[in-house]
Protein backbone atom coordinates (compact mmCIF):
# COMPACT_ATOMS: atom_id res chain seq x y z
CA UNK A 1 0.00 0.00 0.00
CA UNK A 2 2.75 2.43 1.01
CA UNK A 3 4.63 1.68 -2.21
CA UNK A 4 1.65 2.35 -4.45
CA UNK A 5 0.87 5.55 -2.54
CA UNK A 6 4.47 6.62 -3.06
CA UNK A 7 4.26 5.87 -6.78
CA UNK A 8 0.97 7.73 -7.07
CA UNK A 9 2.61 10.64 -5.28
CA UNK A 10 5.56 10.59 -7.67
CA UNK A 11 3.19 10.40 -10.61
CA UNK A 12 1.35 13.53 -9.61
CA UNK A 13 4.68 15.25 -8.85
CA UNK A 14 5.86 14.53 -12.38
CA UNK A 15 2.64 15.89 -13.91
CA UNK A 16 2.22 19.32 -12.34
CA UNK A 17 -0.48 20.24 -14.87
CA UNK A 18 -2.85 17.77 -13.25
CA UNK A 19 -2.98 18.30 -9.50
CA UNK A 20 -5.38 16.02 -7.67
CA UNK A 21 -6.35 15.78 -4.02
CA UNK A 22 -5.52 12.61 -2.10
CA UNK A 23 -7.81 9.65 -2.70
CA UNK A 24 -9.58 7.66 0.01
CA UNK A 25 -8.46 4.30 -1.43
CA UNK A 26 -9.58 2.19 1.52
CA UNK A 27 -13.17 3.39 1.13
CA UNK A 28 -13.11 2.52 -2.60
CA UNK A 29 -11.82 -1.01 -1.87
CA UNK A 30 -14.34 -1.63 0.95
CA UNK A 31 -16.53 -4.68 0.25
CA UNK A 32 -19.76 -3.76 2.06
CA UNK A 33 -21.90 -0.64 2.00
CA UNK A 34 -21.49 -0.18 5.78
CA UNK A 35 -17.70 -0.44 5.55
CA UNK A 36 -17.51 1.95 2.59
CA UNK A 37 -19.66 4.52 4.40
CA UNK A 38 -17.73 4.12 7.66
CA UNK A 39 -14.44 4.71 5.82
CA UNK A 40 -15.62 7.51 3.55
CA UNK A 41 -17.70 9.36 6.17
CA UNK A 42 -16.00 8.41 9.46
CA UNK A 43 -18.04 9.18 12.60
CA UNK A 44 -20.68 11.15 10.73
CA UNK A 45 -24.43 10.79 10.95
CA UNK A 46 -26.41 10.35 7.75
CA UNK A 47 -30.09 11.32 7.75
CA UNK A 48 -32.58 9.96 5.17
CA UNK A 49 -34.01 12.78 3.07
CA UNK A 50 -36.75 12.98 0.46
CA UNK A 51 -35.07 16.10 -0.97
CA UNK A 52 -32.71 13.81 -2.92
CA UNK A 53 -34.01 12.25 -6.15
CA UNK A 54 -32.28 9.26 -7.77
CA UNK A 55 -33.39 9.08 -11.40
CA UNK A 56 -32.72 5.61 -12.79
CA UNK A 57 -34.80 2.98 -14.54
CA UNK A 58 -36.50 0.52 -12.17
CA UNK A 59 -35.36 -2.35 -14.39
CA UNK A 60 -32.19 -2.41 -16.48
CA UNK A 61 -31.21 -5.15 -18.90
CA UNK A 62 -27.49 -4.43 -19.04
CA UNK A 63 -25.76 -3.79 -15.72
CA UNK A 64 -22.65 -2.55 -17.51
CA UNK A 65 -24.28 0.76 -18.40
CA UNK A 66 -26.82 2.12 -15.94
CA UNK A 67 -27.57 5.83 -16.45
CA UNK A 68 -28.08 7.56 -13.10
CA UNK A 69 -29.00 11.14 -12.25
CA UNK A 70 -28.87 12.57 -8.75
CA UNK A 71 -30.85 15.75 -8.12
CA UNK A 72 -31.18 17.49 -4.80
CA UNK A 73 -32.95 20.61 -3.60
CA UNK A 74 -30.91 20.64 -0.37
CA UNK A 75 -29.09 23.98 0.06
CA UNK A 76 -25.33 24.53 -0.22
CA UNK A 77 -24.61 21.06 -1.57
CA UNK A 78 -20.88 20.39 -1.39
CA UNK A 79 -20.73 16.74 -2.37
CA UNK A 80 -22.73 13.94 -3.98
CA UNK A 81 -21.63 10.34 -3.42
CA UNK A 82 -23.02 7.30 -5.24
CA UNK A 83 -22.92 3.75 -3.86
CA UNK A 84 -24.35 0.43 -5.08
CA UNK A 85 -25.10 -1.78 -2.08
CA UNK A 86 -24.53 -5.19 -3.74
CA UNK A 87 -21.50 -4.34 -5.90
CA UNK A 88 -18.15 -5.99 -4.99
CA UNK A 89 -16.96 -2.50 -4.07
CA UNK A 90 -20.07 -0.48 -3.13
CA UNK A 91 -18.47 2.98 -3.31
CA UNK A 92 -18.86 4.01 -6.95
CA UNK A 93 -18.09 7.71 -7.21
CA UNK A 94 -17.82 10.90 -5.21
CA UNK A 95 -18.31 14.37 -6.65
CA UNK A 96 -17.04 17.42 -4.74
CA UNK A 97 -19.11 20.39 -5.84
CA UNK A 98 -17.95 23.99 -5.67
CA UNK A 99 -20.48 26.59 -4.43
CA UNK A 100 -21.19 27.43 -8.11
CA UNK A 101 -22.51 23.92 -8.81
CA UNK A 102 -26.18 22.98 -8.76
CA UNK A 103 -27.17 19.92 -6.75
CA UNK A 104 -27.06 17.71 -9.82
CA UNK A 105 -24.84 14.97 -11.23
CA UNK A 106 -25.50 12.57 -14.11
CA UNK A 107 -23.26 9.62 -14.94
CA UNK A 108 -23.38 5.95 -15.94
CA UNK A 109 -22.44 3.15 -13.57
CA UNK A 110 -22.01 -0.63 -13.51
CA UNK A 111 -24.22 -2.86 -11.38
CA UNK A 112 -23.23 -6.47 -10.71
CA UNK A 113 -26.73 -7.59 -9.62
CA UNK A 114 -30.10 -6.23 -8.47
CA UNK A 115 -29.36 -3.72 -5.71
CA UNK A 116 -30.17 -0.47 -4.02
CA UNK A 117 -28.44 2.60 -5.41
CA UNK A 118 -27.57 4.95 -2.57
CA UNK A 119 -26.95 8.69 -2.91
CA UNK A 120 -25.31 10.61 -0.06
CA UNK A 121 -25.42 14.40 -0.21
CA UNK A 122 -23.51 16.84 1.98
CA UNK A 123 -25.57 19.99 2.56
CA UNK A 124 -24.45 22.78 4.92
CA UNK A 125 -21.90 20.34 6.32
CA UNK A 126 -24.44 17.64 7.17
CA UNK A 127 -25.00 14.32 5.39
CA UNK A 128 -28.31 13.17 3.91
CA UNK A 129 -29.15 10.07 1.88
CA UNK A 130 -31.69 8.43 -0.35
CA UNK A 131 -31.83 4.93 -1.85
CA UNK A 132 -33.65 3.26 -4.71
CA UNK A 133 -33.83 -0.38 -5.72
CA UNK A 134 -32.94 -1.28 -9.31
CA UNK A 135 -33.66 -4.67 -10.88
CA UNK A 136 -30.75 -5.83 -13.08
CA UNK A 137 -31.23 -8.67 -15.58
CA UNK A 138 -27.62 -9.14 -16.72
CA UNK A 139 -24.95 -8.01 -14.27
CA UNK A 140 -22.17 -5.71 -15.37
CA UNK A 141 -19.49 -7.11 -13.05
CA UNK A 142 -19.12 -3.96 -11.00
CA UNK B 1 -3.93 12.26 -31.52
CA UNK B 2 -7.54 13.09 -30.85
CA UNK B 3 -8.30 13.90 -27.24
CA UNK B 4 -9.92 11.23 -25.09
CA UNK B 5 -12.35 13.87 -23.80
CA UNK B 6 -15.40 15.33 -25.52
CA UNK B 7 -17.22 18.31 -23.98
CA UNK B 8 -20.57 19.90 -24.80
CA UNK B 9 -21.79 23.00 -22.99
CA UNK B 10 -24.92 25.10 -23.09
CA UNK B 11 -25.85 28.22 -21.11
CA UNK B 12 -29.42 29.00 -20.12
CA UNK B 13 -30.65 31.45 -17.48
CA UNK B 14 -27.10 31.88 -16.13
CA UNK B 15 -26.56 28.16 -15.65
CA UNK B 16 -24.04 26.22 -17.70
CA UNK B 17 -24.83 22.57 -18.35
CA UNK B 18 -21.73 20.49 -19.08
CA UNK B 19 -21.97 17.09 -20.73
CA UNK B 20 -18.79 15.13 -21.35
CA UNK B 21 -17.63 11.70 -22.39
CA UNK B 22 -14.15 10.33 -21.76
CA UNK B 23 -12.85 7.49 -23.92
CA UNK B 24 -11.49 4.96 -21.42
CA UNK B 25 -11.95 1.17 -20.89
CA UNK B 26 -12.73 1.47 -17.12
CA UNK B 27 -11.68 -2.17 -16.59
CA UNK B 28 -12.76 -3.19 -13.10
CA UNK B 29 -10.21 -5.98 -12.70
CA UNK B 30 -13.08 -8.40 -12.02
CA UNK B 31 -13.77 -9.55 -15.59
CA UNK B 32 -12.10 -12.43 -17.45
CA UNK B 33 -11.15 -12.30 -21.09
CA UNK B 34 -13.65 -14.82 -22.60
CA UNK B 35 -11.04 -16.18 -25.05
CA UNK B 36 -8.01 -16.61 -22.80
CA UNK B 37 -9.72 -16.94 -19.39
CA UNK B 38 -7.22 -14.43 -17.97
CA UNK B 39 -8.48 -11.65 -15.73
CA UNK B 40 -8.34 -8.28 -17.46
CA UNK B 41 -6.20 -6.07 -15.16
CA UNK B 42 -7.88 -3.14 -13.45
CA UNK B 43 -7.57 0.03 -15.50
CA UNK B 44 -9.87 2.82 -14.48
CA UNK B 45 -10.01 6.57 -13.98
CA UNK B 46 -9.63 7.57 -10.33
CA UNK B 47 -9.74 11.36 -10.54
CA UNK B 48 -11.45 13.92 -12.73
CA UNK B 49 -11.27 17.67 -12.25
CA UNK B 50 -13.16 20.43 -14.03
CA UNK B 51 -11.85 24.00 -14.01
CA UNK B 52 -13.70 27.11 -15.17
CA UNK B 53 -10.77 29.35 -16.04
CA UNK B 54 -8.43 28.88 -13.06
CA UNK B 55 -11.22 27.95 -10.69
CA UNK B 56 -11.94 24.36 -9.66
CA UNK B 57 -15.68 23.79 -10.07
CA UNK B 58 -15.96 20.00 -9.78
CA UNK B 59 -13.72 17.24 -8.51
CA UNK B 60 -14.61 13.59 -8.97
CA UNK B 61 -13.24 10.46 -7.27
CA UNK B 62 -14.23 7.36 -9.18
CA UNK B 63 -14.05 3.66 -8.41
CA UNK B 64 -14.00 0.61 -10.68
CA UNK B 65 -17.72 0.67 -11.38
CA UNK B 66 -18.12 3.82 -13.38
CA UNK B 67 -19.09 2.53 -16.84
CA UNK B 68 -16.65 2.28 -19.75
CA UNK B 69 -16.31 5.52 -21.68
CA UNK B 70 -17.56 7.49 -18.68
CA UNK B 71 -20.33 10.04 -19.06
CA UNK B 72 -20.38 13.04 -16.74
CA UNK B 73 -22.89 15.86 -16.64
CA UNK B 74 -23.24 18.69 -14.12
CA UNK B 75 -24.53 22.26 -13.92
CA UNK B 76 -22.77 25.37 -12.60
CA UNK B 77 -23.25 29.13 -12.53
CA UNK B 78 -21.00 32.10 -13.26
CA UNK B 79 -19.73 31.20 -16.75
CA UNK B 80 -20.28 33.13 -19.94
CA UNK B 81 -19.84 32.36 -23.62
CA UNK B 82 -16.15 32.35 -24.56
CA UNK B 83 -14.90 31.27 -21.11
CA UNK B 84 -12.68 28.21 -20.98
CA UNK B 85 -13.55 24.93 -19.31
CA UNK B 86 -10.80 22.40 -18.66
CA UNK B 87 -11.46 18.74 -17.88
CA UNK B 88 -8.58 16.53 -16.68
CA UNK B 89 -8.46 12.88 -15.67
CA UNK B 90 -5.90 10.50 -14.19
CA UNK B 91 -6.19 6.71 -13.93
CA UNK B 92 -4.78 3.96 -11.71
CA UNK B 93 -1.97 3.27 -14.21
CA UNK B 94 -0.67 6.84 -14.10
CA UNK B 95 -2.13 7.77 -17.46
CA UNK B 96 -3.85 11.12 -17.78
CA UNK B 97 -5.35 13.55 -20.26
CA UNK B 98 -6.69 17.07 -20.25
CA UNK B 99 -8.66 19.21 -22.67
CA UNK B 100 -9.78 22.82 -22.78
CA UNK B 101 -13.06 23.75 -24.39
CA UNK B 102 -14.60 27.14 -25.05
CA UNK B 103 -18.01 27.50 -23.42
CA UNK B 104 -20.67 27.96 -26.09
Amino acid sequence: MAGSALLAGLGSFLKPLVAFAERNSSAFSAETEAEAIAKFFPDQNITPSDAIAISVHDLVENGAIVPVEINTSLPETSSITILVEKNPNPLIANFDLSPECSGFIATRIKMAKPSDIVAVVRSQGKLFSARKFVEVIEGGCG
Amino acid sequence: MASSIKIRTSIKDGLTTVRSIIRHPMDSGYIKNPETGDTIPAHYIEKVTVHHGDKLVLQCDWGRAVSANPFLSFIFSGAKTGDTLRISWADNKGESDSIEAVIQ
